[in-house]
Protein backbone atom coordinates (compact mmCIF):
# COMPACT_ATOMS: atom_id res chain seq x y z
CA UNK A 1 0.00 0.00 0.00
CA UNK A 2 2.58 2.36 0.79
CA UNK A 3 4.06 2.76 -2.84
CA UNK A 4 0.57 3.55 -4.01
CA UNK A 5 0.69 5.99 -1.57
CA UNK A 6 3.98 7.69 -2.76
CA UNK A 7 3.66 7.02 -6.36
CA UNK A 8 -0.22 7.68 -7.03
CA UNK A 9 0.85 8.88 -10.72
CA UNK A 10 3.15 5.81 -11.77
CA UNK A 11 0.33 3.39 -9.76
CA UNK A 12 -2.83 4.73 -11.57
CA UNK A 13 -0.66 4.59 -15.24
CA UNK A 14 -0.35 1.51 -14.73
CA UNK A 15 -3.26 -0.04 -14.12
CA UNK A 16 -5.04 1.92 -16.98
CA UNK A 17 -3.97 0.95 -20.49
CA UNK A 18 -5.88 3.48 -21.87
CA UNK A 19 -4.62 6.07 -19.52
CA UNK A 20 -1.03 5.25 -20.46
CA UNK A 21 -2.26 5.17 -24.30
CA UNK A 22 -3.60 8.46 -24.32
CA UNK A 23 -0.92 10.51 -22.06
CA UNK A 24 1.41 9.48 -24.95
CA UNK A 25 -0.70 10.30 -27.94
CA UNK A 26 -2.85 13.40 -26.87
CA UNK A 27 -0.37 15.75 -27.39
CA UNK A 28 0.87 14.58 -30.91
CA UNK A 29 -2.44 14.03 -32.22
CA UNK A 30 -3.73 17.45 -31.23
CA UNK A 31 -0.63 18.92 -32.89
CA UNK A 32 -1.04 16.64 -36.23
CA UNK A 33 -4.70 16.65 -36.26
CA UNK A 34 -6.02 20.17 -34.68
CA UNK A 35 -3.33 21.82 -36.70
CA UNK A 36 -1.84 20.09 -39.35
CA UNK A 37 -4.53 18.24 -40.77
CA UNK A 38 -7.38 21.08 -40.10
CA UNK A 39 -4.99 23.58 -42.10
CA UNK A 40 -5.02 21.06 -45.24
CA UNK A 41 -8.70 20.89 -44.81
CA UNK A 42 -9.61 24.43 -44.61
CA UNK A 43 -7.40 24.71 -47.68
CA UNK A 44 -9.07 22.72 -49.61
CA UNK A 45 -12.23 24.08 -48.57
CA UNK A 46 -10.79 27.59 -49.69
CA UNK A 47 -11.25 25.54 -53.42
CA UNK A 48 -14.74 26.06 -52.85
CA UNK A 49 -14.64 29.88 -51.95
CA UNK A 50 -16.03 32.66 -53.92
CA UNK A 51 -13.31 35.25 -55.21
CA UNK A 52 -14.87 38.99 -55.37
CA UNK A 53 -14.16 40.06 -58.57
CA UNK A 54 -13.61 43.95 -57.74
CA UNK A 55 -12.04 43.35 -53.81
CA UNK A 56 -10.33 39.96 -54.76
CA UNK A 57 -11.50 38.86 -51.20
CA UNK A 58 -11.97 35.45 -50.68
CA UNK A 59 -15.65 34.85 -49.16
CA UNK A 60 -17.04 31.18 -47.90
CA UNK A 61 -19.32 29.76 -50.20
CA UNK A 62 -20.09 26.13 -52.09
CA UNK A 63 -18.92 26.59 -56.25
CA UNK A 64 -16.98 25.15 -58.64
CA UNK A 65 -15.49 27.91 -60.42
CA UNK A 66 -11.80 27.04 -59.42
CA UNK A 67 -12.08 23.27 -60.77
CA UNK A 68 -13.93 24.95 -63.80
CA UNK A 69 -10.54 27.24 -64.59
CA UNK A 70 -8.40 24.23 -64.12
CA UNK A 71 -10.30 22.13 -66.51
CA UNK A 72 -11.14 24.58 -69.22
CA UNK A 73 -7.76 26.31 -69.33
CA UNK A 74 -4.97 23.83 -71.28
CA UNK A 75 -1.91 25.26 -69.19
CA UNK A 76 -3.06 23.91 -65.84
CA UNK A 77 -3.03 20.55 -67.90
CA UNK A 78 0.04 20.68 -69.52
CA UNK A 79 1.33 21.77 -66.49
CA UNK A 80 0.47 18.96 -64.76
CA UNK A 81 1.62 15.99 -67.16
CA UNK A 82 5.07 18.05 -67.38
CA UNK A 83 5.45 17.91 -63.90
CA UNK A 84 4.77 13.91 -63.76
CA UNK A 85 6.96 13.68 -66.30
CA UNK A 86 9.92 15.27 -65.21
CA UNK A 87 9.38 13.26 -61.59
CA UNK A 88 9.12 9.84 -63.97
CA UNK A 89 12.42 10.88 -65.63
CA UNK A 90 13.85 12.05 -62.36
CA UNK A 91 13.27 8.66 -61.10
CA UNK A 92 14.10 6.20 -64.14
CA UNK A 93 17.93 8.60 -64.47
CA UNK A 94 18.03 7.92 -60.45
CA UNK A 95 17.82 4.13 -60.71
CA UNK A 96 19.61 3.55 -64.03
CA UNK A 97 22.46 4.87 -62.63
CA UNK A 98 21.87 3.74 -58.88
CA UNK A 99 22.05 -0.14 -60.03
CA UNK A 100 25.56 -0.38 -61.71
CA UNK A 101 26.53 1.76 -59.04
CA UNK A 102 25.34 -0.71 -56.44
CA UNK A 103 26.63 -3.42 -58.17
CA UNK A 104 30.35 -2.17 -58.34
CA UNK A 105 30.05 -1.22 -54.62
CA UNK A 106 28.82 -4.39 -53.25
CA UNK A 107 30.44 -6.59 -55.79
CA UNK A 108 33.53 -5.28 -57.39
CA UNK A 109 34.90 -2.31 -54.95
CA UNK A 110 37.42 -3.51 -52.68
CA UNK A 111 36.54 -2.44 -48.65
CA UNK A 112 38.37 0.63 -48.45
CA UNK A 113 36.58 1.48 -51.92
CA UNK A 114 33.39 0.73 -50.69
CA UNK A 115 33.31 2.63 -47.32
CA UNK A 116 35.05 5.52 -49.35
CA UNK A 117 32.12 5.48 -52.04
CA UNK A 118 29.30 5.28 -49.41
CA UNK A 119 30.42 8.07 -47.80
CA UNK A 120 30.80 10.01 -51.03
CA UNK A 121 27.13 9.02 -51.85
CA UNK A 122 25.97 10.80 -48.40
CA UNK A 123 28.03 13.51 -47.94
CA UNK A 124 25.67 15.60 -50.79
CA UNK A 125 23.02 15.05 -48.85
CA UNK A 126 23.97 17.12 -45.92
CA UNK A 127 25.50 19.58 -47.93
CA UNK A 128 22.02 21.54 -48.47
CA UNK A 129 19.28 22.46 -50.80
CA UNK A 130 19.55 25.40 -52.01
CA UNK A 131 23.88 24.87 -52.42
CA UNK A 132 23.31 22.17 -54.67
CA UNK A 133 20.84 23.94 -57.04
CA UNK A 134 23.45 27.05 -57.25
CA UNK A 135 26.36 24.01 -58.06
CA UNK A 136 23.89 23.36 -60.83
CA UNK A 137 23.57 27.17 -61.54
CA UNK A 138 27.59 27.63 -61.49
CA UNK A 139 27.76 24.65 -64.22
CA UNK A 140 25.19 25.58 -66.22
CA UNK A 141 25.04 29.00 -66.49
CA UNK A 142 25.56 30.55 -70.00
CA UNK A 143 28.57 31.66 -69.58
CA UNK A 144 29.79 29.02 -67.15
CA UNK A 145 32.03 25.72 -66.43
CA UNK A 146 29.80 23.27 -69.02
CA UNK A 147 29.57 25.41 -71.91
CA UNK A 148 33.17 26.47 -71.64
CA UNK A 149 34.43 23.34 -70.91
CA UNK A 150 32.75 20.93 -73.78
CA UNK A 151 32.66 23.91 -75.94
CA UNK A 152 35.58 22.88 -76.90
CA UNK A 153 34.24 19.91 -78.46
CA UNK A 154 31.20 22.14 -79.97
CA UNK A 155 29.19 21.05 -77.62
CA UNK A 156 27.01 23.22 -76.03
CA UNK A 157 24.96 22.55 -72.73
CA UNK A 158 21.18 22.91 -71.97
CA UNK A 159 21.41 26.28 -70.38
CA UNK A 160 18.31 26.97 -68.19
CA UNK A 161 15.72 24.62 -69.82
CA UNK A 162 13.94 21.86 -68.84
CA UNK A 163 16.71 19.06 -68.93
CA UNK A 164 18.61 21.44 -66.33
CA UNK A 165 15.68 21.01 -63.91
CA UNK A 166 15.63 17.44 -64.67
CA UNK A 167 19.12 16.92 -63.97
CA UNK A 168 19.06 19.69 -60.88
CA UNK A 169 16.30 17.18 -59.25
CA UNK A 170 18.24 13.91 -60.36
CA UNK A 171 21.23 15.80 -58.33
CA UNK A 172 19.36 16.67 -55.37
CA UNK A 173 17.50 13.20 -54.77
CA UNK A 174 19.81 10.37 -56.60
CA UNK A 175 21.31 9.38 -53.32
CA UNK A 176 18.01 8.43 -51.79
CA UNK A 177 17.37 5.88 -54.64
CA UNK A 178 21.21 5.12 -54.66
CA UNK A 179 21.41 3.93 -50.65
CA UNK A 180 18.46 1.74 -50.28
CA UNK A 181 19.86 -0.12 -53.91
CA UNK A 182 23.49 -0.18 -52.63
CA UNK A 183 21.65 -1.92 -49.05
CA UNK A 184 19.60 -4.41 -51.23
CA UNK A 185 22.71 -5.39 -53.16
CA UNK A 186 25.04 -5.83 -49.95
CA UNK A 187 21.96 -7.83 -48.51
CA UNK A 188 21.44 -10.63 -51.02
CA UNK A 189 22.72 -13.37 -50.10
CA UNK A 190 26.35 -14.86 -51.30
CA UNK A 191 25.48 -18.41 -52.47
CA UNK A 192 22.77 -17.00 -54.85
CA UNK A 193 25.76 -15.61 -56.98
CA UNK A 194 27.43 -19.08 -56.08
CA UNK A 195 24.85 -21.26 -57.33
CA UNK A 196 24.07 -18.52 -60.62
CA UNK A 197 27.60 -19.05 -61.57
CA UNK A 198 28.13 -22.71 -60.99
CA UNK A 199 24.53 -23.61 -63.28
CA UNK A 200 26.42 -21.52 -65.77
CA UNK A 201 25.19 -17.95 -65.29
CA UNK A 202 27.51 -15.23 -66.98
CA UNK A 203 27.61 -12.27 -64.87
CA UNK A 204 24.73 -10.23 -67.14
CA UNK A 205 22.56 -13.28 -66.87
CA UNK A 206 23.30 -13.59 -62.97
CA UNK A 207 22.44 -9.69 -63.03
CA UNK A 208 19.29 -9.71 -64.77
CA UNK A 209 17.35 -13.15 -63.58
CA UNK A 210 18.93 -12.79 -60.13
CA UNK A 211 19.86 -9.04 -58.96
CA UNK A 212 17.24 -7.01 -60.42
CA UNK A 213 13.94 -9.30 -59.27
CA UNK A 214 15.65 -9.11 -55.81
CA UNK A 215 16.07 -5.34 -56.12
CA UNK A 216 12.44 -4.43 -56.73
CA UNK A 217 11.63 -3.02 -53.34
CA UNK A 218 14.63 -1.37 -52.78
CA UNK A 219 13.50 0.21 -56.28
CA UNK A 220 10.25 1.13 -55.34
CA UNK A 221 10.99 3.09 -52.01
CA UNK A 222 14.05 4.79 -53.41
CA UNK A 223 11.42 5.64 -56.47
CA UNK A 224 9.08 6.98 -53.59
CA UNK A 225 11.62 9.87 -52.59
CA UNK A 226 12.78 10.80 -55.96
CA UNK A 227 9.25 11.03 -57.30
CA UNK A 228 7.68 12.75 -54.43
CA UNK A 229 10.42 15.14 -53.90
CA UNK A 230 10.62 16.00 -57.64
CA UNK A 231 6.79 16.39 -58.01
CA UNK A 232 6.53 18.62 -55.32
CA UNK A 233 9.21 20.86 -56.46
CA UNK A 234 9.52 24.33 -58.05
CA UNK A 235 12.33 25.79 -56.41
CA UNK A 236 14.41 24.53 -58.61
CA UNK A 237 12.12 25.09 -62.08
CA UNK A 238 12.46 28.69 -60.66
CA UNK A 239 15.82 29.07 -60.36
CA UNK A 240 17.28 26.89 -62.97
CA UNK A 241 14.35 26.06 -65.33
CA UNK A 242 14.32 28.77 -67.47
CA UNK A 243 10.47 29.29 -68.23
CA UNK A 244 9.94 25.83 -66.73
CA UNK A 245 6.67 25.77 -64.76
CA UNK A 246 6.03 23.17 -62.39
CA UNK A 247 2.59 22.31 -60.36
CA UNK A 248 4.19 24.03 -57.19
CA UNK A 249 5.14 27.34 -59.16
CA UNK A 250 1.14 27.48 -60.00
CA UNK A 251 0.19 27.10 -56.36
CA UNK A 252 2.94 29.70 -54.75
CA UNK A 253 2.01 32.07 -57.60
CA UNK A 254 -1.93 32.00 -56.99
CA UNK A 255 -1.58 31.78 -53.33
CA UNK A 256 -2.38 35.79 -53.22
CA UNK A 257 -4.26 36.41 -56.34
CA UNK A 258 -6.53 33.32 -56.63
CA UNK A 259 -6.59 31.21 -53.37
CA UNK A 260 -9.39 29.24 -54.21
CA UNK A 261 -7.42 27.92 -57.52
CA UNK A 262 -4.28 27.82 -55.85
CA UNK A 263 -6.08 25.22 -53.16
CA UNK A 264 -7.97 23.21 -55.50
CA UNK A 265 -4.58 22.71 -57.67
CA UNK A 266 -3.03 21.57 -54.70
CA UNK A 267 -4.49 18.82 -55.01
CA UNK A 268 -3.17 17.43 -58.12
CA UNK A 269 0.42 17.07 -56.08
CA UNK A 270 -1.55 15.48 -53.20
CA UNK A 271 -3.73 13.12 -55.51
CA UNK A 272 -0.35 12.27 -57.54
CA UNK A 273 1.92 11.43 -54.41
CA UNK A 274 -1.66 9.43 -52.25
CA UNK A 275 -2.06 7.37 -55.41
CA UNK A 276 1.65 6.76 -55.96
CA UNK A 277 2.00 5.76 -52.03
CA UNK A 278 -1.30 3.41 -52.19
CA UNK A 279 0.60 1.56 -55.17
CA UNK A 280 3.77 1.48 -53.82
CA UNK A 281 2.13 0.25 -50.25
CA UNK A 282 0.51 -2.80 -52.14
CA UNK A 283 3.98 -4.61 -52.62
CA UNK A 284 4.92 -4.02 -48.96
CA UNK A 285 8.10 -2.47 -49.73
CA UNK A 286 7.44 0.32 -47.52
CA UNK A 287 7.40 -1.70 -44.35
CA UNK A 288 11.28 -2.07 -45.14
CA UNK A 289 12.28 1.86 -45.37
CA UNK B 1 30.91 -14.68 -56.64
CA UNK B 2 29.12 -12.60 -59.23
CA UNK B 3 31.47 -13.66 -62.30
CA UNK B 4 31.82 -10.53 -64.73
CA UNK B 5 34.17 -9.89 -67.72
CA UNK B 6 36.93 -7.30 -68.21
CA UNK B 7 34.20 -5.24 -70.46
CA UNK B 8 31.38 -5.16 -67.90
CA UNK B 9 34.10 -4.45 -64.58
CA UNK B 10 35.34 -1.49 -66.92
CA UNK B 11 31.50 -0.46 -67.68
CA UNK B 12 30.59 -0.31 -64.39
CA UNK B 13 33.66 1.32 -62.81
CA UNK B 14 32.70 4.01 -65.70
CA UNK B 15 29.17 4.61 -64.37
CA UNK B 16 30.80 5.06 -60.83
CA UNK B 17 33.00 7.33 -62.44
CA UNK B 18 30.52 9.53 -64.46
CA UNK B 19 28.15 9.51 -60.81
CA UNK B 20 31.17 11.07 -58.76
CA UNK B 21 32.21 13.84 -61.10
CA UNK B 22 28.24 14.63 -61.45
CA UNK B 23 28.11 15.17 -57.76
CA UNK B 24 31.22 16.40 -57.13
CA UNK B 25 32.42 18.58 -60.00
CA UNK B 26 29.39 21.37 -59.25
CA UNK B 27 30.20 21.15 -55.73
CA UNK B 28 33.86 21.69 -56.40
CA UNK B 29 32.86 24.72 -59.18
CA UNK B 30 31.04 26.60 -56.43
CA UNK B 31 33.69 26.34 -53.62
CA UNK B 32 36.42 27.99 -56.65
CA UNK B 33 33.92 30.47 -57.13
CA UNK B 34 33.64 31.98 -54.24
CA UNK B 35 37.52 33.08 -54.78
CA UNK B 36 35.90 34.72 -58.41
CA UNK B 37 36.66 38.16 -58.32
CA UNK B 38 33.72 38.44 -61.12
CA UNK B 39 30.31 39.04 -60.32
CA UNK B 40 29.01 36.46 -62.65
CA UNK B 41 30.09 32.57 -62.02
CA UNK B 42 32.37 32.76 -65.51
CA UNK B 43 34.30 30.09 -66.59
CA UNK B 44 37.50 29.90 -66.70
CA UNK B 45 37.94 32.59 -63.94
CA UNK B 46 40.35 35.16 -64.85
CA UNK B 47 40.95 36.81 -61.09
CA UNK B 48 40.54 35.35 -57.89
CA UNK B 49 39.85 37.19 -55.21
CA UNK B 50 38.96 37.34 -51.59
CA UNK B 51 36.54 40.09 -51.85
CA UNK B 52 33.07 38.03 -51.46
CA UNK B 53 34.43 36.17 -48.61
CA UNK B 54 35.04 39.41 -46.73
CA UNK B 55 31.66 40.94 -47.97
CA UNK B 56 30.08 38.23 -46.60
CA UNK B 57 31.66 37.97 -43.57
CA UNK B 58 30.94 41.88 -42.81
CA UNK B 59 27.41 41.31 -43.85
CA UNK B 60 24.98 41.72 -41.24
CA UNK B 61 21.45 40.49 -42.89
CA UNK B 62 23.10 37.17 -43.30
CA UNK B 63 24.49 37.01 -39.60
CA UNK B 64 21.13 37.68 -38.44
CA UNK B 65 20.06 34.72 -41.28
CA UNK B 66 22.07 32.34 -39.76
CA UNK B 67 20.77 33.36 -36.18
CA UNK B 68 16.96 32.76 -37.15
CA UNK B 69 17.89 29.80 -38.84
CA UNK B 70 19.48 28.01 -35.63
CA UNK B 71 16.54 29.26 -33.57
CA UNK B 72 14.10 28.07 -35.52
CA UNK B 73 15.99 24.60 -36.03
CA UNK B 74 16.27 24.52 -32.31
CA UNK B 75 12.86 24.99 -31.45
CA UNK B 76 11.16 22.83 -34.18
CA UNK B 77 13.80 20.26 -32.54
CA UNK B 78 12.57 20.58 -29.17
CA UNK B 79 8.84 20.39 -30.15
CA UNK B 80 9.79 17.20 -32.70
CA UNK B 81 11.88 15.65 -29.94
CA UNK B 82 9.20 15.53 -27.63
CA UNK B 83 6.51 14.27 -30.39
CA UNK B 84 8.47 12.25 -32.28
CA UNK B 85 9.43 10.18 -28.91
CA UNK B 86 5.63 10.28 -27.68
CA UNK B 87 4.32 8.98 -30.39
CA UNK B 88 7.21 5.95 -31.03
CA UNK B 89 6.12 5.03 -27.73
CA UNK B 90 2.38 4.42 -28.80
CA UNK B 91 3.00 3.29 -31.88
CA UNK B 92 5.43 0.67 -30.74
CA UNK B 93 4.18 -0.56 -27.22
CA UNK B 94 0.57 -1.14 -28.35
CA UNK B 95 -2.03 -1.92 -30.37
CA UNK B 96 -5.13 -0.03 -31.01
CA UNK B 97 -7.99 0.84 -33.79
CA UNK B 98 -6.21 3.56 -36.30
CA UNK B 99 -2.89 2.93 -35.73
CA UNK B 100 -2.28 2.65 -39.11
CA UNK B 101 -3.62 5.68 -39.67
CA UNK B 102 -1.20 7.64 -36.74
CA UNK B 103 1.42 6.65 -38.74
CA UNK B 104 0.06 7.92 -41.99
CA UNK B 105 -0.28 11.13 -40.07
CA UNK B 106 3.46 11.40 -39.05
CA UNK B 107 4.76 10.57 -42.48
CA UNK B 108 2.08 13.01 -44.04
CA UNK B 109 3.54 16.45 -43.42
CA UNK B 110 6.66 15.36 -45.21
CA UNK B 111 5.48 13.16 -48.20
CA UNK B 112 2.87 15.97 -49.43
CA UNK B 113 4.95 18.77 -51.13
CA UNK B 114 6.67 21.39 -49.41
CA UNK B 115 4.46 23.89 -51.18
CA UNK B 116 1.24 22.50 -49.88
CA UNK B 117 2.75 22.52 -46.05
CA UNK B 118 3.27 25.92 -46.55
CA UNK B 119 0.45 27.04 -48.21
CA UNK B 120 -2.07 25.38 -46.13
CA UNK B 121 -0.18 26.98 -42.55
CA UNK B 122 0.15 30.26 -44.14
CA UNK B 123 -3.67 30.17 -45.14
CA UNK B 124 -4.50 29.44 -41.62
CA UNK B 125 -2.40 31.36 -39.86
CA UNK B 126 -3.76 34.96 -42.03
CA UNK B 127 -7.36 33.65 -42.64
CA UNK B 128 -8.38 32.21 -39.32
CA UNK B 129 -6.08 32.87 -36.12
CA UNK B 130 -5.28 36.75 -37.10
CA UNK B 131 -8.79 37.96 -37.72
CA UNK B 132 -9.21 36.18 -34.14
CA UNK B 133 -6.36 38.28 -32.82
CA UNK B 134 -3.74 35.47 -32.78
CA UNK B 135 -0.34 36.51 -34.37
CA UNK B 136 1.90 33.69 -34.42
CA UNK B 137 4.64 35.63 -36.08
CA UNK B 138 7.97 33.85 -35.65
CA UNK B 139 6.78 30.85 -33.66
CA UNK B 140 4.53 29.83 -36.43
CA UNK B 141 7.80 29.45 -38.44
CA UNK B 142 8.67 26.95 -36.11
CA UNK B 143 5.18 25.56 -35.59
CA UNK B 144 5.18 24.64 -39.36
CA UNK B 145 8.63 22.96 -39.13
CA UNK B 146 8.17 21.11 -36.19
CA UNK B 147 5.73 19.59 -37.96
CA UNK B 148 7.75 17.97 -40.85
CA UNK B 149 10.21 16.89 -38.44
CA UNK B 150 8.43 14.71 -35.73
CA UNK B 151 8.77 11.79 -38.88
CA UNK B 152 12.45 12.24 -38.21
CA UNK B 153 12.69 11.60 -34.15
CA UNK B 154 9.36 9.21 -34.85
CA UNK B 155 11.31 6.64 -37.21
CA UNK B 156 15.00 6.81 -35.17
CA UNK B 157 13.33 6.42 -31.61
CA UNK B 158 10.42 3.86 -33.38
CA UNK B 159 13.20 1.74 -34.49
CA UNK B 160 15.32 1.15 -32.10
CA UNK B 161 12.55 0.80 -29.67
CA UNK B 162 11.50 -2.25 -31.86
CA UNK B 163 14.76 -4.22 -30.57
CA UNK B 164 14.12 -2.93 -27.42
CA UNK B 165 13.41 -5.69 -25.20
CA UNK B 166 10.42 -4.50 -22.17
CA UNK B 167 11.85 -7.24 -19.48
CA UNK B 168 14.11 -4.54 -18.73
CA UNK B 169 11.31 -1.89 -17.70
CA UNK B 170 9.50 -4.59 -15.71
CA UNK B 171 11.73 -5.80 -13.82
CA UNK B 172 12.51 -2.01 -12.76
CA UNK B 173 9.24 -1.19 -12.19
CA UNK B 174 9.13 -4.69 -10.08
CA UNK B 175 11.66 -3.43 -8.04
CA UNK B 176 9.98 -0.40 -7.23
CA UNK B 177 11.02 2.44 -9.04
CA UNK B 178 8.31 4.62 -10.65
CA UNK B 179 7.43 5.56 -14.36
CA UNK B 180 9.49 8.28 -14.26
CA UNK B 181 12.53 6.53 -12.82
CA UNK B 182 12.45 3.62 -15.22
CA UNK B 183 12.12 6.03 -17.91
CA UNK B 184 15.01 8.11 -16.70
CA UNK B 185 17.60 5.27 -15.84
CA UNK B 186 16.71 2.31 -17.75
CA UNK B 187 14.40 2.82 -20.97
CA UNK B 188 16.12 6.20 -21.88
CA UNK B 189 19.91 5.24 -21.50
CA UNK B 190 19.12 2.46 -24.25
CA UNK B 191 17.44 4.91 -26.97
CA UNK B 192 19.91 7.96 -26.17
CA UNK B 193 21.54 7.14 -29.54
CA UNK B 194 18.52 7.23 -31.53
CA UNK B 195 16.98 10.30 -29.59
CA UNK B 196 20.52 12.28 -30.30
CA UNK B 197 20.70 10.93 -34.01
CA UNK B 198 16.50 11.64 -34.34
CA UNK B 199 17.60 15.30 -33.11
CA UNK B 200 20.27 15.48 -35.55
CA UNK B 201 18.26 15.18 -38.20
CA UNK B 202 15.10 17.01 -37.16
CA UNK B 203 17.68 20.05 -37.06
CA UNK B 204 19.42 19.77 -40.41
CA UNK B 205 15.90 19.23 -42.00
CA UNK B 206 14.50 22.61 -40.62
CA UNK B 207 17.77 24.52 -41.23
CA UNK B 208 17.63 23.11 -44.79
CA UNK B 209 13.89 24.05 -45.51
CA UNK B 210 12.98 26.70 -47.80
CA UNK B 211 9.51 26.09 -49.62
CA UNK B 212 7.90 25.95 -46.01
CA UNK B 213 10.23 28.95 -44.83
CA UNK B 214 8.69 30.99 -47.40
CA UNK B 215 5.20 30.78 -46.72
CA UNK B 216 5.12 30.72 -42.87
CA UNK B 217 8.40 33.17 -41.93
CA UNK B 218 6.39 36.92 -41.31
CA UNK B 219 7.48 39.67 -43.26
CA UNK B 220 11.15 41.19 -42.93
CA UNK B 221 12.30 37.52 -41.48
CA UNK B 222 14.68 36.07 -43.46
CA UNK B 223 16.33 32.36 -42.27
CA UNK B 224 19.76 31.36 -44.01
CA UNK B 225 18.01 29.26 -46.87
CA UNK B 226 15.31 32.39 -47.58
CA UNK B 227 18.40 34.73 -47.82
CA UNK B 228 20.30 32.48 -50.22
CA UNK B 229 16.94 31.93 -52.50
CA UNK B 230 16.28 36.11 -52.54
CA UNK B 231 19.90 36.93 -53.21
CA UNK B 232 19.79 33.60 -56.11
CA UNK B 233 16.51 35.21 -57.67
CA UNK B 234 18.64 38.50 -58.34
CA UNK B 235 21.39 36.79 -60.55
CA UNK B 236 23.72 39.64 -60.50
CA UNK B 237 24.01 39.43 -56.64
CA UNK B 238 24.76 35.96 -55.69
CA UNK B 239 28.47 36.41 -55.43
CA UNK B 240 28.16 35.93 -51.51
CA UNK B 241 25.90 33.25 -52.03
CA UNK B 242 28.89 31.04 -53.05
CA UNK B 243 30.94 32.04 -50.18
CA UNK B 244 28.23 30.63 -47.84
CA UNK B 245 27.20 27.71 -50.21
CA UNK B 246 31.35 26.83 -49.47
CA UNK B 247 30.71 27.12 -45.55
CA UNK B 248 27.64 25.14 -46.09
CA UNK B 249 29.75 22.42 -48.08
CA UNK B 250 32.43 22.33 -45.33
CA UNK B 251 30.00 21.91 -42.55
CA UNK B 252 28.73 19.14 -44.38
CA UNK B 253 31.16 16.70 -43.37
CA UNK B 254 30.48 17.43 -39.29
CA UNK B 255 27.08 15.18 -39.82
CA UNK B 256 28.49 12.39 -41.59
CA UNK B 257 31.37 12.30 -39.00
CA UNK B 258 28.91 12.31 -36.41
CA UNK B 259 26.38 9.71 -37.91
CA UNK B 260 29.83 7.23 -38.25
CA UNK B 261 30.34 8.10 -34.73
CA UNK B 262 26.78 7.26 -34.03
CA UNK B 263 26.24 4.01 -36.00
CA UNK B 264 29.58 2.95 -34.40
CA UNK B 265 28.31 3.46 -30.62
CA UNK B 266 24.90 1.72 -31.62
CA UNK B 267 26.75 -1.17 -32.99
CA UNK B 268 28.53 -0.96 -29.01
CA UNK B 269 25.35 -1.10 -27.27
CA UNK B 270 24.16 -3.93 -29.22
Amino acid sequence: MTSTATKPVSTLLYRSRRLRLGSLLTLPLVWLVGLYIASLALLLATAFWRVDPFTSKVTPAFQFDAFEQLLSNQAYLSTSLRTLGIALTVTVVSAAFAIPLGIYMAKIASPWMRAFLAVAITLPLWAGYLVKILAMRVTFTEEGFFNSFFGVFGISGPGFSQTTVVLTLTYLWFPYMALPVYTAIRQIPVNLFDASADLGARGWTTIRTVVLPLLAPALIAGSVFTFSLSLGDYIAAELVGGRTQMIGSVIANNINLNPPVAAAFALVPIAFVVVYLLGTRRTGALERM
Amino acid sequence: MLRLTRGARIALGAVVGIVLVFMYVPLMLVIVNSFNAARIPSWPIEEFSLRWWEAAFANQALWTAVGNSVIVGLGAMVIALLLGTLSAFALQRFEFFGKQTVNLLIVLPIALPGVVTGVAFSNTYNNVLEPIGIQLGYFGMIVAHATFCIVMVFNNVFARLRRMSPSMQEASMDLGASLWQTFRLVTFPQFRTAFVAGALLAFALSFDELVVTIFTAPAGVDTLPLWIFNQMSRPNEATQVNVIATVLILLSFIPVYVSQRLTRAQEDER
